[in-house]
C-alpha cells in the first residue's frame, strides 16, 4: 500500500473515533441546553400562571391541555405544602401530528386565597429521534467530507514534497554499477531526503570503487599470469626436446603442456573479458556478418569435417555491424565454434542472416539447455567439453555492449538468436 | 646471428635465451630500459626482440630511438598487453612483427626466422630442406622442379615445421599456427592428423632426405638430413 494511503488509513480511523466520541457529548450537550432552555420557559410560564390566577381565579375552571398549556387542580394543603417542583418528560398527543409528541411538563404546587392548588405546565420539546438522526446525518457527512479533503490534500499537495523522493526511487531503479556514473541527487530542502541523498551518494561511490578495483584486480592478476605460464611452457618444450624419454614420459609432458595450455586459455577468456567490460575495445568499424561468416566456416572447415558436420549458410540479407572488428571475430567464432563442439557425429549446422538477425542451429544432444545459465561464467553445457566454460559469457559480453540481444531456444534443434 | 632479448622478467629472458642458444643463436639480453638503449645504442643485431612493458620507460621509445638513429635492426616486439593500438604503432615505428604472449618457443623461432630471411634475402630466396625447397613468397614446395601442389593448411604445416627443421614442435603450437586462435581448443587434433597424412603422401619423393616424424603424446618434428 502506498505510503500516502497508509496514513490515510490510520487517521480515518482515529478520526472516526475522535468524531464519534465527540458527536455523542456534543448530543447529550445539545440536549441539556435544549431542556435547560425549554425548562426555563417552563418556570416563566407557571409564573404568568400563578400571576392571572391571583387577578382571575376562573381561569382554573378553564384550564386544560385542549385550549392552553397549562392545567390547575385543586389539591389538599397537605399534599401541596409536600409538594416539589417536577421538572419531567412526557408524551402527549398531538392533533397536527397525530401521535404521540414528546413534552416536557413541569409540575407546581401554590397557594391563591387559602386555596391550594397543583400547576401542570408542559412546553413541546425538541424530538430526540428527529434529532438525533440529523445530527447522525451531519457527523457522518462530515467526516466523510473530511476524509475525502485528507485524502485529496495528500494526494496532490504531498505528492508535490515528496517528488524528490520518487526522483530518487527511479534513479535508484536505473542505476547500473558498470556503468560507473554516479547517480544524480534531486534538490531538495527536506531535511530527511537530503540525508537519504547523501547516503545514497556515498553508497554508490564506493560501490563504483570497489567495481572498479575490482576489475583491475582481476586484469592484473590475469597480466601476472601470463608470465609464468609462457615460462612453464617454455621449459616443457625444451623438456621435450630431450634425447631418450620414453613414450610414457613424452605422453606425460605432452599433457602437462595441454593442461598449462588450457590455464593459459582461461587466463586469456578472463582477461579478455575484464577488457571488453571495461570498455577497452572502443574503436568500431563497419563489418560485413556476412563475410565474417564465411572466414569462419572456412577456418572451422577442418574441424566441422572430422565430426562429419555439414555447414550449411543461408544469407538472406547483408547485414553490416558497426563493431569492434576483434570483438566481431570473437563473437562469430565462439557462437560457430559451440556449434560444432556440441555437435553430434554427422551433424549440421545451419547460419541463416536475416535483415536484424543471425541464427546459428545445430543439431546436437537432444535435450534443452538451461537459458538462463549458458550464458553465465563458467557454466558448461554438454557433456565433453575442455572449453573454458567463459566462451559464452564472453559472447554475451560483447552483445551487451553493443545492445544486441542474444537468445537461445531448443526444438530438437539448438538455436542462437543474435538480434542487431 | 645475434639476438638482444630486451625484457624485464628475469625467468621469461633466460627461458627464451636457453631455447635460442639450443638454436645455435648468440644471445645478449636487457632487463630494463636503460641497459637496452645502452646495448641498443653501442651494438648492431640480427634481431632484437623487445618487450614493451619496461622498468624505466616504453618499449615503443626504443623503438623510436632507433628509428632516429636510422637503424635496419629487425624487431618482433613481445608483449603481454596484446593490444591493438601497440601493435599498430609498434608496426609503424619499424618493428617487424609482433608476438603476444604467452607464445610457443616454436612461434618465436618460425617468427625469427621469416624476419630474418626477409631481410637478409628480401625473401626471394628459397629454403632448402633435404631435396626438397620451401618457397615462402609464392607459397609452394619444390622437389626439384615439381610443385608438389600443396593445399593452404599442407603449405601452412609444412613451413611450420620446416622454420623449426629438426624440432620437436608441439601439437597445440601447430594448431595455433595453422588454424588460427580458436583451434586450440578442440580436444584432440585429430584434425591435423588428417592433413599431416596427406602431407606425408605427397613429401613422399623425397622422403630419404626429409620426413615428417610424430613424436608421441607432443607433437611433429621435420627431420632433415
Amino acid at each position: 500500500m502506498k505510503l500516502l494511503n497508509h496514513t490515510l488509513k490510520y487517521l480515518s480511523l482515529t478520526l472516526l473515533v475522535v468524531i464519534g466520541v465527540w458527536a455523542l457529548l456534543f448530543y447529550l450537550r445539545m440536549i441539556e441546553e435544549v431542556e435547560d432552555s425549554l425548562d426555563d420557559g417552563l418556570g416563566n410560564t407557571k409564573m404568568i400562571v400563578i400571576q392571572r390566577m391571583a387577578r382571575d381565579p376562573s381561569i382554573a375552571d378553564r384550564s386544560g391541555f385542549s385550549e392552553h398549556s397549562y392545567l390547575i387542580n385543586r389539591i389538599s394543603e397537605k399534599s401541596a405544602l409536600n409538594f416539589r417542583d417536577q421538572y419531567q418528560d412526557t408524551l402527549m398527543y398531538t392533533l397536527n401530528e397525530k401521535t404521540l409528541e414528546p413534552f416536557r411538563m413541569l409540575k407546581t404546587a401554590f397557594r391563591e386565597k387559602g386555596e391550594y392548588y397543583l400547576l401542570t405546565v408542559v412546553a413541546s420539546a425538541v424530538e430526540q429521534d428527529d434529532l438525533l438522526r440529523n445530527l447522525l446525518y451531519s457527523i457522518v457527512l462530515l467526516y466523510l467530507i473530511i476524509l475525502i479533503s485528507i485524502f485529496a490534500i495528500n494526494n496532490w499537495l504531498l505528492k508535490r514534497i515528496w517528488s524528490p523522493f520518487y526522483v530518487l526511487l527511479n534513479r535508484l531503479k536505473e542505476f547500473r554499477l558498470e556503468n560507473q556514473r554516479q547517480i544524480e541527487l534531486p534538490a531538495t530542502n527536506v531535511t530527511e531526503f537530503q540525508e537519504v541523498s547523501a547516503a545514497v551518494k556515498t553508497l554508490v561511490a564506493h560501490s563504483i570503487n570497489s567495481y572498479v578495483n575490482q576489475k583491475q584486480f582481476i586484469e592484473n592478476a590475469s597480466h601476472e599470469l601470463q608470465t609464468p605460464l609462457a615460462v612453464s611452457l617454455s621449459r616443457l618444450e625444451m623438456l621435450s626436446e630431450e634425447e631418450g624419454l620414453t613414450d610414457k614420459q613424452s605422453a606425460l609432458i605432452g599433457q602437462v603442456i595441454s593442461d598449462l595450455k588450457r590455464i593459459g586459455r582461461l587466463n586469456s577468456s578472463l582477461l579478455l573479458l575484464t577488457k571488453i567490460e571495461s570498455k577497452q575495445f572502443l574503436e568500431v568499424k563497419r563489418i560485413d556478418v556476412g563475410e565474417i561468416i564465411d572466414k569462419l566456416v572456412e577456418d572451422f572447415r577442418d574441424f566441422a569435417e572430422l565430426k562429419n558436420i555439414k555447414i550449411s549458410v543461408d544469407k538472406k540479407h547483408k547485414i553490416q555491424l558497426r563493431i569492434n572488428p576483434e570483438l566481431a571475430l570473437v563473437l562469430f567464432s565462439n557462437l560457430t565454434k559451440n556449434a560444432i563442439v556440441h555437435n553430434k557425429y554427422g551433424g549440421s549446422l545451419h547460419v541463416e542472416i536475416n535483415s536484424n538477425m543471425i541464427r546459428i542451429s545445430n543439431t546436437g544432444e537432444l535435450t534443452a539447455m538451461d537459458e538462463e545459465k549458458i550464458f553465465r561464467r563458467f557454466q558448461k553445457g554438454g557433456s565433453q567439453s575442455s572449453g573454458t566454460g567463459i566462451g559464452l559469457a564472453i559472447t554475451r559480453s560483447i552483445t551487451e555492449l553493443y545492445d544486441f540481444e542474444l537468445k537461445y531456444n531448443f526444438d530438437g534443434l539448438h538455436h542462437f538468436y543474435l538480434i542487431v | 646471428m645475434k639476438i638482444l632479448i630486451i625484457e624485464d622478467q628475469p625467468e621469461l629472458r633466460s627461458a627464451i635465451k636457453q631455447a635460442l642458444e639450443m638454436e645455435n643463436y648468440i644471445v645478449e639480453q636487457a632487463g630494463n630500459f636503460t641497459e637496452a638503449i645502452d646495448k641498443v645504442t653501442s651494438f648492431g643485431y640480427d634481431c632484437i626482440l623487445l618487450d614493451l612493458m619496461l622498468p624505466g620507460g616504453s618499449g615503443l621509445d626504443i623503438l623510436k630511438e632507433l628509428k632516429n638513429q636510422e637503424r635496419d635492426d629487425n624487431v618482433i616486439i613481445l608483449s603481454a598487453k596484446d593490444s591493438i593500438s601497440d601493435k599498430v604503432s609498434g608496426l609503424e615505428l619499424g618493428a617487424d612483427d609482433y608476438l603476444a604472449k604467452p607464445f610457443h618457443m616454436s612461434e618465436l623461432s618460425a617468427r625469427l626466422k621469416s624476419v630474418l630471411r626477409r631481410k637478409s634475402f628480401n625473401g626471394k630466396q628459397l629454403l632448402p630442406l633435404g631435396e626438397l625447397n620451401l618457397d615462402m613468397e609464392n607459397r609452394r614446395v619444390l622437389f626439384g622442379d615439381i610443385d608438389l601442389q600443396l593445399n593452404r593448411k599442407e603449405f601452412d604445416i609444412f613451413s611450420y615445421l620446416s622454420l623449426n627443421s629438426n624440432r620437436l614442435v608441439n601439437k597445440s603450437a601447430l594448431a595455433e599456427h595453422v588454424w588460427g586462435d580458436f583451434m586450440d581448443q578442440a580436444d584432440d587434433f585429430e584434425f591435423i592428423y588428417s592433413q599431416i597424412k596427406n602431407l606425408r603422401k605427397k613429401m613422399l619423393p623425397a622422403e630419404k632426405s626429409v620426413q615428417i616424424h610424430a613424436v608421441y603424446g607432443l607433437g611433429y618434428k621435420l627431420t632433415v638430413k
